[in-house]
């Protein structure tokens, strides 16, 4: 308590007021016991003069005595460093080209890796907002094509029953329901979900209730647990809304509960409801229905790989109780984390890279301007030396002014990174935000700026090292490590006397110059990664689609089953669609699809060929429903065969076309036309004959491979949500809206989202937004990395220019060319470009390597790449060191040699 | 100045508090005198030492000061015990004393060591 009392009135001392007033007081007590004093002595019989001389001599000094007290009455080390960073700041004020650039440069740097790591943190290092975190897996169902695919209803019944990993197993699934409001009717998204759920994750509802055990049971009550913005806004946030009924899709449902605001689920984007799963509906009993995804928590002591190997125990129990449904159907357990950010992962990693390579970069450049800079302080620094400054008091000035140089540049890293990240959010889009929410409220939280402290306090101990290694003299020093032949230390004598050619700049030649190779190398890998980057994401715009994806409208409708319950209606419904559309002024042809182009290789069906050999095999292909005029619309090839036409409807034999693909995998050397597929039970409703073959469509996304496909008419299986896909003559964007209304014509209750154009669609897709935002930015780091190390480049050439000068006055006057000064100059530019080069495409090189998952149609060694780099850093470096060399050509011998 | 010692550390401080106990309000040079006087001008008083001591002692609301005026009417500084001055004096007097105590008993010749 005293000691702090103390501290805080020392901590006041330090500022002006009551500074002079202290003076003043403490001189005048001073007289006063010198007066009592010398009064006593003059008593005791001493002349004037000597009570005068023993009253000073017993006080101790004045000088000293106010020392003292003004050190007892502030902080002294605190006092200094002020003192200090008001020197430094002068200093920086009085360069202020030196300031800004290295200012500028570290901000730079701190930026990108601040905001880089803002993103990083949120996704993998901050914890899933549930209890204990670690404890939560995914449990998926493994298949050839799906390391992680998803669970049957059954299949999911049956590991729960059996597992002795879990404290609690549950599944959830996509749904999507219509629902009316007073602007007509939305479809809204949703999850459906066992019982357990909010249970599992830990999470009770803020309102009501979740779901009880036994309500995903058969014929259970219908109720519905809210999100907390489907609550704010079908509902205005009512509390009594408990135990009303909302309708959705036509089924009226129980309202039970409503999440608290910050409640987050990511893998499905957007949930406004909960509803639990009706094992009897749609083809939930059948244990070949796919539509489910686990998520479990560990019992106390199970470590994931125990809790893997016993549900792979199971599964392969079922594969042999369940030989045709479960064949090949393993099990997968990993971190829930895991599954929710797996993908933007190695995204992210290479990005941090990315900015952390800049930061080098940026303070590479700025401790070699330190360096020079302290080359030139030499004088100033020796004069302070010979004043009686000690070389920690010299040190703890050059800390100082690395603080203030860091400071400058932290505060100002931190405000550009606060924009930036905002900034970064903004260019996701809103589809693929949604499906990452812990992106949400992204700001500079504690582990940023913990972060941020971590990089300033690494890069203040860097620049204190850096000038003190003039200091010190380590030169010498090193250069005997390297065994260079460097002279001696350098005398206080020579630093004081600053010839031009001071042998001090030793240091400088074999450490400082130096530097630059490394800022070079760094440009070179992260120019590289940025081009390999950029190669592969031309490479995925580029890649085959079979399609023409121009002048193609698209949106989703959705029926409900209660309004279309029966399939001669649904068909009827997607006859009236395409009909309308077909009109529609601009409109050239329009279809149907049950999943969009340029999607996933997903919802698939297993198929044999009838006739052919079949052992039980799972031969997995895309499965889609189309309407006749889908392949025209698309502007996809017909290879062989027919198309299907208005005839092919439920009245007649079922018939497929398959893609080129499917033909090469399933008919090799043999013509599919009129050639039967079937389930492999072979049920006679499941036969289904070959009409014709299509080209490769790109069903999947972007950087995936080409799967067999199958396509089934419309009219054979009609259904209530489907995508709409017009060709047109004008833009097509500018139909979207007739598209809407002509819909909301046809039935006003149809739900109707997503409208988007083909190419806009395929530009937002997952796979081309990360190829897109991780080119993008590495782009952006290795553009900014290449300006830093040329403009590092162009400093050292020049200093060694203007160190240079009376030498190459000295050899222009003995009779050398100013081509031979030309040579010189580039010579020394052309080594260390050469080095940072050479250095950096053997790093790329192992870079390039880690970051193979983010490559997409180019090798990590791609020659084309690499060479492109070298050219482009050999040009930029010979551009740089152009304006110094002519600067040395054009050195007048006379003046050179007169400016000794 | 052989024969004078050195004022050992930390006990400036025990002292000054113990000589405004007894006095009562009193500037600086006369606390210097008095320390020394009542040493038996055994110490050796710097006296210079004395006021950044009391600047600590008034930081730590030990003490407290005022200008007066003297006996021989100069003005000066005047410093008083406070109450947290007599509690921490009446605390370290203690302190010194046991310590004391057992160093005396340390350094007594005592019959049952021998």
């Amino acid at each position: 308590m005293k000691r702090l009392r103390a501290w805080m009135l020392r901590f006041r001392g330090l500022f002006a007021t009551g500074h002079s007033r202290r003076e003043s007081d403490l001189a005048a007590e001073l007289e006063a016991h010198l007066q009592m004093h010398i009064e006593d002595n003059l008593r005791a019989g001493m002349s004037e003069e000597e009570a005068r001389r023993q009253a000073i001599l017993r006080l101790g000094g004045i000088e000293q005595t106010k020392q003292a007290y003004h050190e007892r009455a502030t902080l002294p080390l605190l006092e200094t460093f002020l003192h200090d960073l008001r020197f430094s700041v002068r200093q920086l004020a009085k360069n202020p080209g030196f300031a800004a650039t290295a200012i500028l440069t570290l901000a730079l740097g701190i930026c990108a890796s601040v905001s880089i790591f803002a993103f990083v943190d949120a996704a993998l290092v901050r914890p899933l907002p549930y209890p204990s975190p670690n404890t939560l897996v995914a449990v998926n169902e493994s298949a050839l094509n799906f390391p992680h695919g998803s669970l049957s209803w059954p299949d999911y019944v049956d590991w729960k029953r059996l597992n002795t990993s879990f404290r609690s197993l549950d599944v959830w699934g996509g749904s999507s329901s219509l629902i009316e409001m007073p602007a007509g009717v939305q479809p809204v998204p949703g999850l459906t979900v066992s019982a357990g759920f909010f249970r599992t994750l830990g999470v009770p509802p803020m309102l009501g209730r979740g779901f009880r055990d036994g309500e995903d049971a058969v014929g259970a009550p219908r109720n519905v647990v809210l999100s907390y913005s489907a609550w704010q806004s079908w509902f205005g946030g009512r509390r009594d809304i408990i135990g009303r009924s909302v309708t959705l899709s036509g089924v009226p449902h129980t309202i039970i509960g409503v999440m608290p605001r910050d409640f987050q689920f990511a893998r499905r984007g957007r949930v406004d409801y909960w509803v639990t799963v009706q094992p009897d509906k749609g083809c939930a009993p059948r244990r070949i229905c796919h539509f489910l995804d686990g998520m479990a928590r560990l019992r106390d002591g199970v470590t994931l790989s125990s809790a893997s190997a016993n549900m792979k125990a199971i599964a392969a129990q079922l594969e042999k109780q369940y030989p045709a449904s479960n064949r090949d159907q393993g099990a997968s357990i990993r971190p829930l984390r895991e599954s929710i950010v797996g993908d933007i992962r190695p995204v992210l990693l290479t990005l941090l890279c990315g900015a952390g390579l800049l930061l080098l970069i940026a303070c590479v450049n700025v401790s070699s301007l330190l360096l020079l800079r302290s080359e030139s302080r030499r004088r100033e620094i020796a004069v302070r030396g010979a004043l009686g400054a000690s070389s920690a008091r010299l040190a703890r000035q050059f800390i100082t002014e690395a603080f203030a140089l860091i400071a400058c540049a932290t505060l100002l890293g931190l405000a550009a990174a606060s924009l930036i990240m905002q900034l970064l959010l903004r260019l996701i889009p809103k589809d693929t935000l949604d499906n990452m929410p812990y992106l949400q409220g992204l700001t500079l939280n504690r582990h940023a700026l913990a972060f941020t402290a971590a990089v300033a306090l690494l890069a203040l101990l860097l620049f204190s090292v850096t000038p003190m290694l003039r200091l010190l003299r380590v030169g010498a020093w090193f250069g005997r490590l390297l065994s260079l032949p460097i002279q001696p230390r350098t005398s206080l004598r020579d630093d004081l006397a600053e010839g031009t050619r001071g042998a001090g700049s030793t240091l400088w030649r074999h450490f400082g110059s130096n530097l630059v190779i490394v800022e070079l190398a760094v440009a070179v890998v992260l120019l590289t990664g940025a081009g390999l980057l950029g190669r592969s994401f031309y490479r995925l715009l580029h890649v085959d689609l079979n399609f023409q994806p121009d002048h193609l409208a698209m949106l989703t409708v959705a029926a409900s089953d209660a309004a279309y319950p029966k399939n001669t209606q649904s068909a009827a419904l997607d006859r009236a669609v395409v009909d309308r559309m077909a009109v529609l002024p601009g409109v050239e042809s329009a279809a149907l699809t049950d999943l969009p182009v340029v999607t996933c290789n997903c919802n698939t069906d297993w198929i044999r060929v009838v006739g052919h050999p079949f052992h039980g095999e799972h031969n997995e292909v895309n499965d889609r429903t189309v309407s006749a005029g889908y392949f025209t619309t698309l502007h996809a090839r017909l290879l062989r065969g027919r198309l299907f036409t208005a005839a092919d409807d439920s009245t007649r034999p079922r018939v497929i076309l398959i893609n080129q693909a499917f033909a090469k995998s399933y008919f090799p050397g043999e013509d599919p036309i009129g050639k039967k597929i079937a389930a492999g039970d072979l049920d006679p409703k499941t036969v289904r004959t070959i009409v014709g073959v299509v080209d490769d469509v790109r069903e999947g996304s972007l950087d995936s491979e080409i799967w067999p496909a199958e396509y089934t008419p419309f009219r054979q299986r009609p259904q209530n949500y489907f995508h709409v896909l017009v060709r047109t003559t004008q833009a097509p964007a500018s139909i979207l809206p007739a598209m809407a209304a002509a819909l909301r014509r046809i039935d006003p209750g149809l739900g109707i989202t997503d409208e988007i154009t083909m190419e806009a669609r395929i530009a937002d897709s997952p796979s081309a937004t990360m190829h897109r935002s991780s080119a993008w930015l590495v782009g952006g780091f290795a553009v900014l990395a290449l300006l830093l190390s040329i403009i590092g480049l162009y400093g050292v050439i020049a200093y060694s220019v203007s160190q240079r000068t009376r030498e190459i006055g000295v050899r222009m006057a003995l009779g050398a060319q100013r081509a031979t000064v030309y040579r010189l100059i580039f010579k020394e530019a052309a080594w260390l470009t050469l080095a940072g080069i050479v250095i950096g495409l053997a790093c790329a090189v192992a870079a390039a390597g880690f970051m193979r998952s983010l490559l997409f149609g180019v090798h990590s060694w791609d020659i084309a790449t690499l060479a492109a780099v070298a050219i482009l850093l050999a040009t930029a470096a010979l551009s740089a060191s152009w304006l110094p060399a002519r600067r040395a050509a054009s050195v007048n011998p006379v003046e050179a040699l007169r400016a000794e | 100045m052989s024969g004078k010692a050195d004022i050992p550390q930390g006990t400036l401080a025990l002292m000054v508090l113990k000589t405004l106990e007894a006095l009562g309000p009193l500037h600086g040079y006369g606390i210097a005198r008095r320390i020394e006087q009542t040493s038996g001008d055994l110490l050796s008083l710097n006296y210079g030492t004395l006021y950044p001591a009391l600047l600590k002692l008034e930081q730590e609301g030990s003490i407290a000061s005022a200008w007066g005026v003297s006996d021989n009417n100069r003005r000066a500084k005047f410093y008083r015990l406070t109450k947290s001055g007599r509690r921490q004096l009446a605390k370290e007097a203690r302190n010194w004393e046991q310590t004391t105590a057992i160093l005396a008993r340390f350094l007594a010749p005592s019959e049952e060591a021998l």
